[in-house]
């Protein structure tokens, strides 16, 4: 169990409702819910395999306090943020919010899915865009096809080949960002100063131990 | 002195040599003939995106939004922030909603902001492109320039998700939004009745879940020819690139044959204002846009 894990388990003993609440972002919106089922309804990743749970039932597991199925459920990273079940809600609960906010909190804890791709994507598209201050999309494709290892990225390159000899042409792909070409902000230091100090703040308004 | 000014916030899509760079550049030449400045806010950065949630947590998202409303009110006082992406616009947006909602997420705000020596006094008005058309200057205004109307051409006007979802442009519904073909109308081209309007594209699992994505963008497409339109138009970066570059693969997996050119409406724009190929970017289009390239021409 990590540390942060065993510090909340302590801290909300039983009530996982209240430790949503204050813990994911947009928490307190998840007693709001209704049970009506127009989010589900409403997501268009709901017909392809894959989902644990829909969005009502796992916030009424919220509230039955299923902890550990609600924390590694995948369902929450299947969101493509698209924003239909939020504007739909006839509760006006944020839902697309709430799901990154259960997403986030799961992977602090180390609760999520091991291996999710599209935690893989989010860890990899903020530590490239935050890196020289603006996205080197060179780089955080290269990243994303090797994630798996050589041989498994040199295939999905090769897949991909003509797609990205497309984007290059249409000089939409520089290649030259690969090796340290590439848009950057000039204020780097400022940037990550400002960063380091808004982990530090959150950390703190939230009661978790700095990471 | 133009006859209207904003705070120009591109994003890192809209950059020289990056994957909507045609983006960049038709709403170059589009803001030129409108007589629209747009001043690039100095340093720019990143607004996050959606799909870094889990990585980023809430406080560092909002803080890179808080950085370019600091830059921009302090470059370019009193002028509007207008991004032409999606994301970036609806990040900022957001962040501002946020920050004006919450006393303790913007004093960390500032906070962490004094770490880069800013701070923030007002947020200003974060926009779309699409808003500054619309409403600043107007359909009517829109027409005016219009030297080559882009007669008998038709458009599948796909709207998307996030210049649609959840803020939107004032005054149109989620479901079946108006704007983009009254901007197509307003060019002289003819919009489709296309029942994939606001459907999504797949957005950031295109990256990483690609067989969903493609399930996806085929169902846009396949909607699109059967409206009878020749060619997409779309406002937003990652619905332009989502739908354009994977037809290929989605053709060999589904046994379609979809090569469908996909324009940003700016390009339909600068084009209608007598722009040449280059100018409307139509060297960016992955998949050639030939009737238009052959009516730039002419």
């Amino acid at each position: 169990m990590s540390d942060m894990n065993q510090q909340m388990t302590a801290r909300y003993k039983n009530n996982f409702l209240k430790e949503i609440e204050e813990q994911a972002e947009m928490g307190d919106w998840v007693k709001m819910c209704m049970q009506c089922g127009v989010c589900s309804g409403s997501c268009p990743t709901n017909f392809h395999g894959g989902w644990d749970h829909p969005p009502q039932e796992l916030f009424m597991m919220i509230r039955a306090g299923k902890r550990d199925e609600v924390l590694s459920s995948n369902s929450m990273w299947q969101c493509v943020s698209c924003y239909n079940c939020y504007v739909r809600c006839p509760r006006k609960v944020p839902i697309t919010h709430v799901m990154h906010g259960l997403a986030e909190y799961a992977y602090r804890l180390g609760k999520a899915p091991k291996g999710q791709p599209t935690q893989h994507l989010s860890k990899t598209f903020w530590d490239n865009a935050t890196k020289y201050g603006r996205v080197n999309e060179v780089k955080l494709t290269q990243s994303l096809y090797f994630k798996d290892g050589i041989g498994s990225g040199i295939k999905k390159a090769l897949e991909m080949q003509s797609m990205a000899l497309g984007l290059v042409k249409a000089k939409r792909l520089n290649p030259m960002e690969a090796v340290g070409g590439g848009h950057k902000c000039k204020d780097l230091k400022g940037i990550h100063a400002m960063l380091a100090k808004a982990r530090e703040l959150e950390a703190k308004r939230k009661g978790r131990q700095p990471a | 002195m133009a006859r209207k000014e904003y705070a120009f916030y591109p994003g890192c899509s809209s950059q020289k040599g990056a994957s909507a760079s045609n983006y960049l550049s038709s709403v170059e030449s589009m803001c030129k003939t409108l007589d629209i400045k747009m001043t690039e806010i100095p340093d720019w950065n990143c607004c996050g995106a959606s799909v870094s949630y889990a990585e980023a947590g809430e406080l560092p998202r909002h803080v890179m939004n808080a950085r370019n409303f600091a830059l921009a009110e302090q470059n370019l006082p009193g002028q509007d922030i207008v991004a032409t992406c999606a994301a970036c616009w609806l990040g900022a947006r957001e962040s501002k909603e946020r920050l004006e909602h919450s006393n303790v997420l913007m004093a960390d705000t500032q906070e962490a902001l004094k770490e880069a020596g800013l701070n923030i006094k007002v947020i200003p008005e974060v926009r779309h492109m699409v808003e500054v058309l619309i409403e600043d200057l107007g359909y009517d205004e829109l027409k005016k320039p219009v030297k080559k109307p882009l007669d008998g051409m038709k458009f599948a006007g796909y709207v998307g998700c996030q210049t649609n979802r959840p803020f939107g442009i004032h005054g149109e519904s989620f479901e079946n939004p108006m704007y983009l073909d009254k901007l197509v109308e307003s060019v002289g081209a003819e919009p489709t009745q296309f029942d994939q309007k606001v459907t999504c594209c797949g957005g950031a699992l295109a990256f990483s879940e690609p067989d969903k994505a493609q399930a996806q963008i085929k169902d846009i497409i396949e909607a699109a020819y059967d409206s009878g339109a020749e060619m997409l138009v779309t406002p937003c970066p990652l619905c332009q690139a989502n739908t354009e570059v994977y037809q290929g693969q989605i053709n060999k997996k589904y046994g379609t044959k979809f090569n469908m050119p996909v324009l940003y409406y700016s390009q339909l724009m600068t084009l209608a204002y007598g722009g040449s190929a280059k100018e409307a970017g139509l060297d960016g289009n992955v998949i050639r846009a030939r009737k238009l390239e052959e009516f730039a021409a002419k």
